[in-house]
């Protein structure tokens, strides 16, 4: 086989694989969410953030808006400190805008839904969500059925 | 009492060469990595191995990827139906492939074809004393024969894997959309949501750049250190193919442990 056709082939071979590694990365990998870079920090306190993770998406009226980036326990006022970055396009959230974590689908993964207020300042890189709604813990909420009934 | 001093014995040869052969296996490997610098002056060699190491593979890792993609895509989907979470079907074939399957899968079939085609042109070079001819001649066999192997080997894993899983991938979606009838934006979301490119592409890359490393490194030592008799290169060829099969699951498990442990 002469050189030059044997050097085509290896030529289609690494541009074959090359075009698999990008096409897997584009269509079927999450590479469109990795725009956080240029997102605005803005943070939230928690009771109880149940099954919530670092990059557990933010959504507003269900579209995603952002994602979360930092989880720590602050032992001061002992609740979860919960720090998440918003696109830079979604930038008019009211100041008294409220957190709660919700539940994707019965089973799925916990996210973050905003639910706007009616201020009329916007919140900025930096600032803290006041209004916050702790995630719903099964066995509370059966502890607590279980208690009022037995009040009947 | 002497058929047990003789079982003892044999036990302790066999234990006492095995790791002898460990030994030579490294201090080729060290031979070899410096070997490479040979090939910036001649890339046609690299180019000529990348040829038959890594294009003559295309055939059947695109063959078995399609393959695999299908059948992952039939059996995840009998196995969520009864959850009513068919479509999750994507999400199944997409992980499954790009995680375990596209690397050793990849591996295992690259360690029959190319693998032991590389362990037989090398014995046989050596069984007909090529290599020693080349060293009578001040060319350095390992420089000229051994090293571009390696890299080319090298090279084309983790390129083949990833053939395999995106081919994979298109086999799965033309099964779950034409003969499951699921809906083919339901498909991509579904796959885009759940799958992280540097957690799941990228750690089955560097899986398949790791299993690439080791099945090149023993069937380019099984060969350079064979027996020179057609037996010998009979026995060696089988023998890359075993232990690199080993050696990849092995590995697996490793590096599973180690990346998609939380």
């Amino acid at each position: 086989m002469s050189t030059r056709t044997i050097e085509i082939a290896v030529g289609l071979f690494v541009a074959a694989g090359f075009a698999a590694l990008f096409m897997l990365a584009m269509k079927v990998s999450n590479l469109a969410n990795y725009t956080g870079d240029d997102g605005y920090e803005i943070s939230a306190s928690f009771d109880n953030i149940g099954g919530l993770k670092v990059r557990s998406p933010v959504a507003a009226s269900g579209v995603r808006v952002g994602q979360v980036t930092g989880i720590e326990y602050d032992s001061g006022g002992y609740e979860a400190w919960v720090t998440m970055s918003i696109d830079p396009q979604y930038d008019k959230f009211p100041t008294d805008t409220a957190a709660s974590v919700l539940t994707s689908g019965l089973l799925g993964e916990q996210f973050i839904g905003l639910q706007p207020g009616a201020e009329e300042e916007y919140l900025i890189a930096g600032s803290e969500i006041e209004l916050t709604q702790s995630a719903l813990v099964l066995e509370q909420i059966v502890g607590q059925f279980l208690y009022s009934k037995a009040e009947e | 009492m002497m058929m047990l001093l003789d079982k003892l014995q044999s036990l302790g040869h066999s234990s006492l060469s095995s790791v002898q052969r460990l030994g030579r296996g490294h201090v080729f490997l060290l031979q070899v990595l410096p070997a490479m610098q040979g090939m910036l002056f001649r890339p046609s060699l690299l180019i000529r191995q990348m040829y038959s190491v890594g294009v003559q593979t295309l055939l059947i890792i695109v063959v078995a990827g399609l393959f695999v993609g299908m059948v992952i895509a039939l059996q995840a989907y009998n196995a969520l139906v009864d959850f009513g979470a068919e479509d999750s079907v994507s999400v199944m074939v997409v992980l499954s492939l790009l995680r375990e399957l596209g690397p050793v899968v990849t591996a295992l079939l690259f360690a029959g074809r190319a693998g032991s085609a590389l362990t037989a042109e090398i014995g046989l070079m050596k069984a007909t004393e090529q290599l020693s001819g080349m060293e009578m001649m001040a060319v350095n066999p390992i420089e000229r024969v051994i090293a571009p192997r390696f890299l080319a080997g090298f090279i084309s894993m983790p390129l083949l894997a990833v053939i395999f899983s995106a081919v994979g991938v298109m086999g799965g979606y033309l099964v779950a959309i034409e003969l499951l009838g699921l809906d083919a934006g339901a498909f991509w979301s579904q796959a885009v949501a759940k799958v992280d490119l540097y957690h799941d592409l990228g750690n089955g890359m560097i899986k398949s750049a790791v299993f690439g490393f080791v099945v090149v490194w023993i069937a380019v030592f099984e060969g350079y250190d064979c027996v020179p008799t057609s037996e010998g290169l009979g026995r060696a060829t089988t023998s890359t193919v075993v232990h690199s099969s080993l050696a990849v699951l092995g590995l697996d498990f490793v590096l599973t442990a180690l990346m998609f442990n939380e």
